[in-house]
């Protein structure tokens, strides 16, 4: 089953005529059938509605204590949609456009098409839902602009907007599960996928709370468990973020596509100490007003390091603001992969500005002075004074940020609104994930994976902002009508049993390997093990990759992963409450995962986006793509080692747009 | 920094529970508390021990999850922040530290630190959402205007997080706070309107019926509540339910 499933026909005709023409189930019908969703971020949530809305029996599943906690929950910035409500150009085109740009030209053109047109459903449909996006005074919709684009596309609500539109998305979900449609197992984790007869079937789950197995039979399995950046122990995203889902279903026969496409996020709050045990982004959002820069004299960037100067101390002549210096169409709204590697670039030359030397200024004081003098303006104050407008400057400010500023100055003791913040790139998003065709479904037949847990539209670098509108892009839009494809033949297939050999099989399976880690018996704590494939993961396959550092990291993951299978200790029993031994479980899947993605960025001899092998570039230092060989995607499947994987190659066909080195400046 | 920390233990539900004491040693001031937690449980896991089980998952003070009742108050000492986001600058060192979880009878303790607020998913479930289908096939989003004023209002009641905080910190277990948050961005905006009266009331029942107390205004939930969930909520809501009430009768 590797066939993408592209429709026929004009670009901009796809969506619309693939709807038209796949099989539907009708509503009686629908009825007959049960879907299990894992996950209940953006794209579970809003699938697991849309889908019980239109009739099917969902059962839904999270690992936290409540759907409404999952990962998403944390976005900032914003979400996409072509409105063009700010009248400056944009237009479906010009979103598909930029998206496919943004990608560095490794994503399907089709789907990314789908997701441009789309994304204007999402804006109304979550403002129906009572989403309290940010407004004009006139009381229409507010935009903000993020990296790589033109044009301000992006809706907000303040720096929360993930956690507003997954309460949306949390609201229609609880609507049906007061409604009995949908059927919510909270503190459960899926543990297996079960294959019956080459189709997908049910899942094993965990109840975290007793320990218990339970087996729950479906004719569709939708994963929507979001991304692996864990993969790297720091990064920005959620502690309980895993690859488990993913990878379970990859070792069933769900091929991994890219796995090496990784974001690192040009800035998130620096690296303080060995203690740390997560890092936090600053949203892209603050690149809108703020300019990045450092010292341009070595001396003044020690002096700094020291602490014998300060930011504030340094006169505007010798300062580098470096984005604006390279990329002068962009600036300081370069796309995130070329903005961190920047910065890398900057503090590997010795112009860091902190302890480590691996931070940059993010400086607001020219946009609280071009704030102060507009609402001076507006409310006609005649020469206002230095301080008046420093005042209303900041009160600006702090409308539109103010909770990022609040969450900087708790976690940096410094005060962002009187001296620059530093910032430096930490991981932050997954463009790999599980391989689906356009119809969202891997490569095993009956399941489906949608959000950050697919590979499908951001190519080799995501776009600020996009991430939300394809999960919710996913669920509510594309899923629900696509799925139907599938289950239609399903109608008379009557209930799943979960009481055969496959589900025996799959149980015992499960059971096993926690046996095996609650006995085990080893001296260190799982936490050891994956700081040391964070540590392993950022070196070697982090910002820059190179073909001896890859071979390296495979080899020492492999040793670690043995150390951890005969060293690690899980505490308690696995009939209790048991953190730890749900840590243990997802660590001894990353240590797989970690290996393929080395083996994935071995294997692309060229640089695209996020994936920066060094010898590859430009003379200017840019990413230099080879389209000839690698304009495909890589679509792994397991073979019983994690290294051993064999590679299918999608070839990625451009129609509509040329394949041109991406230039920003 | 030393400190010593005296932390609530408890295997289960039905275990009686006791304070256990431990001391940890070179706290740096830059730690967060719950990565001070992580250094307490690496410590504990690797002299064979029982590691203390707590919630938390994004760290960043967004997600509702951390919960711990710290020296007599809920996420700590300082205002407007989550347990996640505590430093550990905010004490000294040779401190000793209480750690408790949130106590309601509507959040029973699963083990330790960790307790079960599924109380408010079914309180949410009961009417916190506007009855509109997801099909897109909705109204231009710009056809509804909404001031700002009023926008602004509404998504402020809507940053609560459902920690629980304001529950744990009334000394009736009262869940005002959390309910009115959400009732009140519902009232606030023109698309929640026509559900008003049934949704305050629906809402208001599951939260008796969850066995949350009454409240009585002693205004200690929004001083604790880490997202600065405002009291006015609570007003406007007994003006809904009371409205709605009385038009039923
Ligand atoms: C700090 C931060 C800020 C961001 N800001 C933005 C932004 O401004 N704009 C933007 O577009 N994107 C942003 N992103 C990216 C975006 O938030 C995510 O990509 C997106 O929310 C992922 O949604 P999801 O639904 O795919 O998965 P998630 O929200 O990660 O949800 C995963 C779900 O799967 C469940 N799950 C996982 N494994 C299992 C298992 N084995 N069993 C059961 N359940 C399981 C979890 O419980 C959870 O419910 C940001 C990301 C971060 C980290
Ligand atoms: S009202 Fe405040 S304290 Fe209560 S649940 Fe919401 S955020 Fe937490
Ligand atoms: S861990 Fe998410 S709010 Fe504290």
């Amino acid at each position: 089953m590797f066939e993408s499933k592209i429709p026929s026909g004009p670009l901009a005709e796809k969506w619309t005529s693939h709807k038209n023409h796949i099989n539907l189930v009708n509503p009686a019908n629908k009825r007959l059938i049960d879907v299990i969703v894992v996950g209940t971020g953006l794209a579970g949530s809003s699938a697991a509605a849309s889908l019980a809305e239109m009739g099917y029996n969902v059962k839904a599943f999270c690992f936290q204590d409540s759907p409404r906690r999952a990962h998403s929950i944390a976005a900032q910035g914003g979400i996409n949609a072509a409105k063009n409500y700010q009248n400056d150009g944009d237009s479906v085109y010009r979103l598909f456009y930029d998206t496919i740009k943004g990608g560095d030209y490794r994503s399907r053109e089709a789907n990314v098409h789908r997701l441009a047109e789309v994304s204007t459903s999402i804006i109304d449909q979550c403002v129906a839902q009572g989403v309290p996006f940010a407004r004009e005074y006139g009381g229409l919709l507010d935009n903000r602009s993020f990296g790589g684009v033109q044009v301000s596309r992006t809706f907000y609500a303040k720096g929360q907007t993930g956690q507003q539109l997954l309460l949306g998305a949390y609201s229609a979900l609880s609507r049906q599960i007061s409604k009995g449609k949908v059927e919510m197992f909270t503190r459960h984790e899926m543990m297996d996928v079960v294959i019956v007869d080459g189709k997908c079937r049910g899942i094993i789950a965990r109840n975290l709370i007793t320990g218990e197995l339970e087996r729950h039979a479906a004719h569709a399995v939708v994963l929507a468990s979001g991304g692996y950046g864990n993969v790297f122990f720091l990064s920005t995203n959620a502690m309980g973020s895993n690859v488990s889902a993913a990878w379970k279903a990859h070792k069933k026969g769900a091929y991994m596509a890219n796995p090496c496409f990784t974001q690192i996020h040009p800035t998130c709050i620096p690296v303080s100490g060995e203690h740390q045990s997560k890092l936090t982004l600053m949203s892209e959002s603050l690149r809108n007003d703020g300019r990045i820069w450092v010292p341009a004299k070595k001396e003044d960037a020690e002096a700094i390091r020291k602490g014998t100067m300060r930011a504030n101390d340094i006169p505007e002549e010798d300062r580098d603001y470096y984005l604006e210096r390279r990329y002068p169409a962009f600036g300081n709204l370069v796309p995130r992969d070329v903005a961190s590697r920047a910065a890398k670039e900057r503090c590997d030359a010795g112009f860091g500005v902190n302890e480590t030397g691996e931070a940059v200024f993010l400086d607001y004081a020219s946009a609280i002075q071009r704030y102060g003098k507009t609402e001076a303006n507006i409310r006609g104050l005649r020469n206002p004074s230095e301080a008046e407008i420093t005042k209303l400057g900041k009160e600006v400010v702090k409308a539109k940020y103010g909770n990022l500023f609040d969450m900087y100055k708790q976690i940096a003791a410094d005060d962002p609104y009187e001296t620059p913040m530093k910032i430096y790139p930490a991981v932050h998003y997954t463009m790999g994930g599980l391989w689906v065709d356009y119809n969202l479904m891997t490569s095993v037949p009956g399941l489906y994976a949608a959000g950050e847990a697919n590979f499908s539209d951001h190519g080799a670098n995501r776009l600020g902002a996009s991430a939300l509108m394809q999960g919710l892009a996913d669920g509510y839009f594309v899923l629900p009508y696509t799925i139907g494809d599938y289950l239609a033949s399903d109608i008379r297939t009557g209930a799943i049993s979960a009481d055969t050999p496959e589900f025996e099989a799959a149980e015992k399976g499960v059971q096993d390997r926690i046996d095996h880690l609650i006995n085990n018996n080893g001296s260190k704590p799982v936490d050891d093990f994956h700081r040391r494939l964070g540590r392993i993961m950022w070196n070697e396959c982090g910002m820059s990759r190179s073909e001896a550092g890859l071979k390296k990291a495979i080899a020492d993951i492999r040793a670690l992963r043995d150390e951890f299978y005969s060293d690690v200790r899980v505490p308690g029993t696995a009939d209790q409450f048991n953190p730890e031994l749900d840590k243990a479980g997802r660590v001894a899947d990353l240590l797989e995962l970690g290996e393929l993605m080395c083996k994935d960025a071995l294997e692309r001899n060229e640089s695209c986006g996020g994936h920066f092998r060094e010898e590859y570039q430009t003379p200017e230092g840019e990413a230099l793509r080879d389209d000839e060989q690698f304009a495909f995607v890589s679509a792994w499947e397991y073979t019983g080692d994690p290294s051993e994987a064999n590679l299918h190659k999608e070839d990625l066909k451009f129609e509509n747009i040329e394949l041109k080195q991406r230039s920003y400046k | 920094m030393d400190l010593t920390l005296k932390v609530w233990r408890q295997n289960g539900p039905n275990d009686k529970g006791r304070i256990e004491t431990y001391p940890v040693s070179g706290v740096s001031p830059d730690m967060s508390f719950l990565e001070m937690m992580d250094m307490l449980n690496d410590q504990i896991i690797r002299d064979g021990g029982d590691p203390v089980a707590f919630d938390h998952d994004c760290r960043e003070g967004i997600c509702g999850m951390c919960s711990m009742f710290i020296n007599g108050e809920a996420h700590g000492p300082n205002r407007g922040v989550t347990t996640c986001q505590l430093h550990m600058r905010s004490f000294k060192d040779g401190d000793t530290i209480t750690i408790e979880p949130w106590r309601a009878s509507a959040f029973p303790v699963l083990k330790d630190l960790a307790v079960d607020r599924s109380a408010f998913d079914r309180v949410i479930q009961a009417g916190g959402y506007i009855s509109v289908n997801t099909s897109g096939e909705t109204l231009d989003a710009n056809a509804i205007p909404v001031p700002k004023a009023q926008a602004d209002e509404a998504f402020n009641a809507a940053t609560c997080i459902g920690c629980g905080a304001c529950v744990a910190t009334c000394k009736n277990a009262s869940a005002m706070l959390f309910v009115s948050a959400k009732v009140s961005q519902f009232a606030l905006l023109p698309q929640g309107q026509p559900e008003r009266a049934t949704r305050v009331q629906r809402m208001v029942d599951q939260m008796d019926k969850e066995g949350f107390g009454n409240c009585t205004n002693t205004g200690a939930c929004a001083v604790e509540c880490p997202k600065g969930i405002d009291l006015s909520n609570i007003a406007r809501m007994n003006r809904d339910f009371l409205s709605a009430s009385a038009s039923e009768e």
